[in-house]
């Protein structure tokens, strides 16, 4: 299926990365937002709230992050396509409710435009914070997607996929943007709408005698119904059965939760998304995502220059991990360089799954602002000489 | 023997309330003497006379004792997180317009972690019913204090006796903007379900608070009796007073109960003021969701 020629804006833009997320919220067919103001995602919500009443769009600015990231789950449940946007201090109150669509299934897109923390923090500044809070944020265990974006042209494309991500495996899709992608302008092309790929609501079309809102198909995911079309469903956050009714058992808790967490681990391999360049044959692999992608980049080329084999490998994907990727890799290189604006989230995953055959540097950073490539660069030619 | 009894049982009418229960989900878990069971009683017999499509109409609730009502109706239902009953419910009608959506929940969840969202859907005035279930304590966790416990009840932590300021929730709901206010306690079942009736027919966001007992939790802690006790004491200091001022309603400890319907007044909803500001300030640019505009022209046509 592509998507609804209403409100995509074809044609090359000059935009920066949060309005280029609202356009390929719009491309993808979402039709309902709920957000609250914060730095620095405040400009998706605001090209949203433009742009909604010419395209059949509902747009409402909610008392509070809390009230948003559920209000976007009822408008599911309506039948509409929906997204929440915000930033730190925002998504820690969401956490709550990223629960509660992946308790309930309910396919939706968290956009988390990272800023410095812990806390108020720097609320203009770009960080990498929040990576394992969107991975781990929700208390008890669920499967997630997260993307991550390191151009305006990727904030529309991501934006775009993490719909179709959400819809396809029916969790919440967490878009992992950060203050300085989300303010880079840059050029974003928006392609025909005919060439945009929509994933379908994957809407249960047998008798309603026979529906089993709980029940998965064979990929582990269950068809979905929506309020209105006389199915007369439950759903429930507490622990539930087939049916949806709550079920305060052992046996009906694992065979949930396992299934909850195995949807995407089984999964992984047809989510998983990341680049690579010069990886073959390198001693070194630089991994990376989202804005460090960019500040790595002149560290790697410094390096090649001067002779030493560089990899670099970008996660476009974040969550699922792709830990089979890094295992391999770990068994024919020496080292991995990992830079991000915290002080060790995802290069804890890449050491866990180098499991001591590699060496891994953490660049980290508190935050505030980029890396200086210089600093890439110097860890970079630590790990070659080891 | 057995074929006779058999005839017997099939000429038994079935309660009417029934077929909008999950009846596959019984017996449910509220105590002997609570008044939750006898106002969903009188919602199911308010759905029964409302006319409504049922297909059309939503339920949702939050966490606790009265957070469990949608688990046994019928309808969509959604058992949605703490206090958020509501803005999940203004999602699920700003997204359907033509869905019905009802909150059913109890004091501490609409009021006190769910107060902002009451406050703000009311000032909108999202189409939708709230049902409130007042008991006056936080049953489900074991009896804590609420919002609503009167100054002196005795509360899991306030063993001596509550001295914090109770919440007048009708004056509540007028202040921030509810088109149609009523209480009611659960004796008063068959004014309850009038009062229900009328509030889901009402366009925009209508507010029934219901008095109710929990004898486990409240009733017994503060030595005032059973479930019975409470349906005398109700009967007994209850006074029916239809459009009373609605600063004048507050509850103290076993006084007196002001009930009837106290508001019932014209805002626009918050869909109707989106779709006619939208008209006249974008004129042809303004495209709606096909289903705000069709709920907004059946509405129109009525």
């Amino acid at each position: 299926m592509h998507a609804d020629p209403i409100g995509v804006l074809t044609g090359p833009h000059f935009i920066d990365g949060d309005h280029a997320c609202s356009e390929g919220a719009i491309s993808a067919g979402c039709r309902f937002v709920a957000g609250y103001p914060i730095t620095p995602s405040t400009e998706v919500v605001e090209r949203i709230a433009e742009r909604f009443p010419t395209v059949g769009g509902v747009f409402i600015q909610m008392e509070d992050e809390i009230a948003s990231s559920i209000a976007i789950q009822g408008a599911v449940w309506g039948g509409k396509k929906t997204m929440t946007v915000t930033s730190g201090p925002g998504f820690s109150l969401m956490m709550e409710h990223i629960g509660f669509a992946a308790m309930t299934e309910t396919p939706c897109v968290f956009v988390d435009v990272q800023r410095a923390g812990p806390s108020t923090g720097l609320p203009t500044m770009p960080a990498q914070g929040d990576m394992m809070q969107a991975r781990w944020g929700s208390h008890g265990d669920y499967g997630i997607i997260a993307l991550s974006p390191n151009s305006p042209q990727e904030c529309f494309d991501l934006t775009i996929k993490a719909f179709n991500l959400s819809e396809q495996f029916r969790v919440p899709v967490m878009m992992m943007m950060d203050e300085c992608v989300g303010h880079m302008i840059e050029r974003v092309v928006i392609p025909a709408a005919e060439d945009i790929k929509i994933y379908p609501r994957r809407y249960y079309e047998g008798t309603k005698e026979d529906y089993r809102p709980y029940e998965p198909e064979r990929d582990l995911v269950p068809q979905i119904v929506k309020a209105g079309d006389g199915y007369k469903i439950h759903v429930t956050g507490l622990t539930h059965d087939e049916l949806g009714y709550p079920n305060m058992s052992v046996s009906t808790q694992g065979k949930l939760v396992r299934r909850l967490v195995d949807k995407i681990k089984v999964n992984a391999e047809r989510i998983i998304e990341y680049k690579e360049d010069m990886v073959e044959g390198a001693d070194v692999v630089v991994v990376t995502y989202g804005i460090s992608s960019r500040t790595a980049i002149p560290a790697v080329e410094q390096a090649r220059k001067e002779g030493m084999k560089i990899g670099h490998l970008r996660l476009i994907v974040v969550w699922p991990f792709p830990e089979q990727r890094i295992r391999d890799l770990a068994s024919k290189i020496k080292a991995f360089v990992v830079p991000e604006l915290n002080f060790g989230q995802i290069s804890l995953e890449v050491e866990r799954c180098a499991g001591g055959k590699a060496s891994v540097t953490l660049v980290g950073h508190a935050g505030g602002t980029v890396h200086q490539p210089k600093d890439i660069y110097a860890a970079i030619r630590k790990s070659v000489k080891g | 023997m057995p074929e006779e009894l058999f005839e017997i049982e099939e000429s038994v009418p079935a309660n009417p309330v029934e077929q909008y229960l999950r009846m596959d989900r019984m017996p449910h878990i509220w105590c002997p003497g609570c008044g939750i069971g006898t106002t969903v009683n009188c919602f199911a017999r308010a759905l029964e006379t409302s006319g409504l499509d049922l297909d059309k109409v939503a339920i949702v609730s939050g966490i606790g004792c009265t957070g469990r009502v949608a688990g046994y109706i019928k309808l969509d239902s959604f058992h949605t997180t703490h206090g958020r009953a509501i803005p999940f419910a203004t999602g699920l009608k700003l997204a359907n317009p033509e869905l019905k959506v009802i909150v059913y929940s109890g004091d501490g969840d609409l009021t006190a972690i769910g107060g902002n969202h009451f406050i703000h859907a009311a000032r909108r005035n999202v189409d939708m019913t709230v049902i409130l279930i007042n008991n006056g304590i936080y049953g489900m966790t074991g009896g804590q204090v609420a919002p609503t416990t009167p100054i002196s009840a005795v509360a899991s932590t306030t063993p001596f006796g509550s001295f914090e300021q109770t919440f007048n929730l009708p004056f509540l709901a007028e202040s921030c903007g509810a088109v149609y206010v009523a209480r009611w306690t659960s004796y008063h079942v068959r004014h309850l379900t009038k009062s229900i009736k009328e509030a889901i027919a009402k366009k925009g966001f209508s507010f029934v608070e219901i008095v109710a007992p929990c004898p486990t939790l409240y009733s017994r802690r503060n030595k005032i009796g059973d479930g019975l006790d409470q349906m005398i004491y109700y009967k007994d200091n209850s006074e029916i007073k239809n459009g009373a001022d609605t600063k004048t309603v507050s509850m103290e400890f076993q006084g007196k109960i002001v009930v009837g319907k106290f508001v019932d007044r014209e805002r626009p909803t918050y869909n109707d003021a989106m779709m006619e500001y939208y008209q006249k300030k974008l004129g042809d640019k303004f495209v709606s969701s096909d289903e705000m505009r069709k709920a907004f022209h059946a509405q129109n046509r009525n």
